[in-house]
């Protein structure tokens, strides 16, 4: 921990989502994508949200990060009401998001800009985040000349040099392939290690969620609803080869159930 | 099918130059008659001089054969002559300097509207509803048809011809420049919410830097419009400017020197092409 952005302490809220409802169109075609969820993720608590697809975890993410609007109930972040989206809610999306037009450190560096930080603070923070995705190399390259896994490391770095209270990520890792997923969950867990930020992740994949999480929320869909939540209590720093522990694979075992179950109901 | 040994899969036997004594007759000719495929330099400079050379020699056989009289198809050298001379007496540069200057005044003025314009109407959608049956409504409607209105109305100064020019690209520029910012990506617009970007910045901050390269395009696209409605406006009334000399030399019959005016556009035509496509790298080099 060699630069001045770690001389003050990161922040990291806890997330309170009560009884929050999301319903598109009125009258008889009206769907009601979320209905009744509740739950609390505590500062520095890496929570996990698996569901099928479309069963509105993203939409979810998307209520917390104020940039679509609830229907019903609460949402809040370190005691504040959600009313719209903040700098104290960053975001990781699915798809690429990093602005084209800047290069990789002007990506990182938009945040604090915005922030109106200073040039000499804005660079060490700049420094230290590409130091942690392992891409100081590539501060000065486009967007456009990165891998897919390339981008969402300078797009992970990008929302924490905001140092926001909470991050948010929707499936970061959807679009890569097997191999580049890994080593970016590694990734993931390492800076979340150093960071301490509360992270509410998004995924369909049930390994990666149990991998990464302290806590899975396991949602069924239709209307998206909080079905189970599980504990996850594997040691950290925790190693790839535990998906092939057998409390692992029962754990697998009983989120598959539950989505199945969930399937099954839908006929 | 079998593949020569030195090809790995049947793309890189397309890529490779060098005749496959395996696969007569597949090479070469496969190689561009591909869809998309690459074209070497020297074959593209090639042709695209072969081509210059086959118009103007058809431009030659045409006049020297005598299959066209000249009152109507004046000889190559005639016309150069004509530009030589017009172009050492200073009479060229005047009138294209009349020309260019109304070609960028209108178009400049046109520009400094229609891109702010354009790009709130295409992020904000209460001002796209306000405005979008009027513009579709205007654009349809024939230029040319407004000209003898603009005389009516503002004389036959440079003002008209301006006028002219302003009508015929602003609200063309308006609804490419509003489709261009309507189709960014609206994850982009999040993310920077996230990152702490004011709702009221989000024009400034993401839309006009995420299509500044289409705005780019966009104009340059709309200056190739702009010479054509100069030689609208100039046509009906202008006392210099090359849509002027071209009407004024119909009325001599020197078709050289309306073959001279319609060169002159075409080359200062494919200079401003150039110069946005130069600008679009320099402001824009991520977008290559």
């Amino acid at each position: 921990m060699d630069t001045l952005t770690l001389t003050t302490k990161p922040k990291s809220s806890d997330i309170g989502v009560d009884n929050v409802a999301l319903r598109y169109g009125t009258g008889d075609n009206a769907v009601l994508a979320l209905d009744g969820i509740s739950f609390h993720v505590v500062p520095n608590e890496f929570c996990v949200i698996v569901g099928p697809s479309g069963c509105g975890k993203s939409s979810l993410l998307y209520l917390i990060a104020g940039l679509e609007e609830r229907t019903g109930g609460m949402i809040s972040v370190g005691g504040k009401q959600v009313t719209e989206p903040g700098p104290d809610r960053g975001m990781v999306f699915q798809a690429y998001t990093l602005f084209p037009w800047l290069t990789v450190a002007q990506n990182v560096e938009y945040g604090p800009k915005r922030k109106g930080m200073s040039t000499a603070e804005r660079r060490a923070i700049v420094e230290h985040f590409l130091h942690e995705v392992g891409l100081a190399k590539f501060a000065n390259h486009y967007p456009s000349q990165l891998s897919g896994g390339m981008k969402q490391r300078v797009a992970i770095a990008r929302a924490l040099a905001n140092d926001p209270q909470v991050l948010l990520m929707d499936e970061p890792f959807g679009a890569l392939d097997s191999q580049t997923r890994h080593s970016m969950q590694k990734l993931l867990l390492r800076i979340w290690d150093h960071s301490k930020k509360t992270v509410l992740f998004v995924t369909h994949d049930i390994d990666e969620a149990i991998l990464l999480a302290d806590r899975v929320l396991v949602m069924s869909g239709r209307p998206g609803q909080i079905k189970k939540e599980i504990r996850v209590g594997f040691s950290r720093p925790r190693s790839m080869d535990l998906v092939m522990e057998p409390n692992f694979i029962a754990m697998k075992r009983e989120i598959l159930e539950l989505l199945k179950n969930d399937e099954d109901d839908e006929h | 099918m079998t593949l020569a040994p030195n090809a790995t899969s049947p793309i890189s036997h397309i890529v490779t130059t060098s005749v496959d004594k395996n696969q007569p007759g597949r090479s070469a000719w496969k190689a561009v008659a591909t869809p998309f495929q690459a074209v070497s330099r020297p074959l593209s400079i090639t042709l695209s001089v072969l081509v210059w050379v086959a118009v103007i020699g058809g431009w030659f056989a045409l006049t020297y054969s005598g299959a066209v009289k000249e009152m109507f198809l004046p000889r190559p050298e005639s016309v150069l002559s004509t530009t030589i001379r017009m172009a050492l007496d200073g009479s060229l540069w005047e009138h294209v300097l009349a020309s260019v200057q109304v070609v960028l005044i209108g178009f400049v003025i046109s520009s400094i509207v229609a891109v702010p314009l354009g790009l709130t109407m295409g992020t904000y959608r209460i001002v796209q509803a306000a405005l979008d049956p009027l513009v579709n409504f205007i654009r349809y409607l024939p230029v040319t048809s407004f000209v003898p209105l603009f005389i009516l109305w503002i004389g036959i100064g440079i003002e008209q011809r301006v006028a002219v020019i302003i009508f015929g690209i602003f609200f063309q520029q308006l609804v490419m420049i509003a489709d261009s910012a309507r189709g960014v990506q609206r994850d982009l617009v999040n993310a920077a919410y996230t990152l702490g970007t004011k709702r009221g910045d989000t024009v400034f901050h993401i839309v006009f830097p995420a299509t500044l390269p289409n705005v780019l395009d966009v104009l340059r696209v709309t200056m190739g419009w702009a010479w054509t409605y100069l030689v609208v406006a100039e046509l009906v009334a202008a006392r210099s400017g090359l849509g002027y000399i071209s009407l004024k030399a119909m009325r001599g019959f020197q078709v050289d020197v309306i073959f001279m005016a319609i060169a002159m556009i075409g080359i200062l035509g494919l200079c401003t092409d150039q110069l946005f496509r130069g600008i679009r790298r320099l402001v824009a080099p991520w977008a290559n």
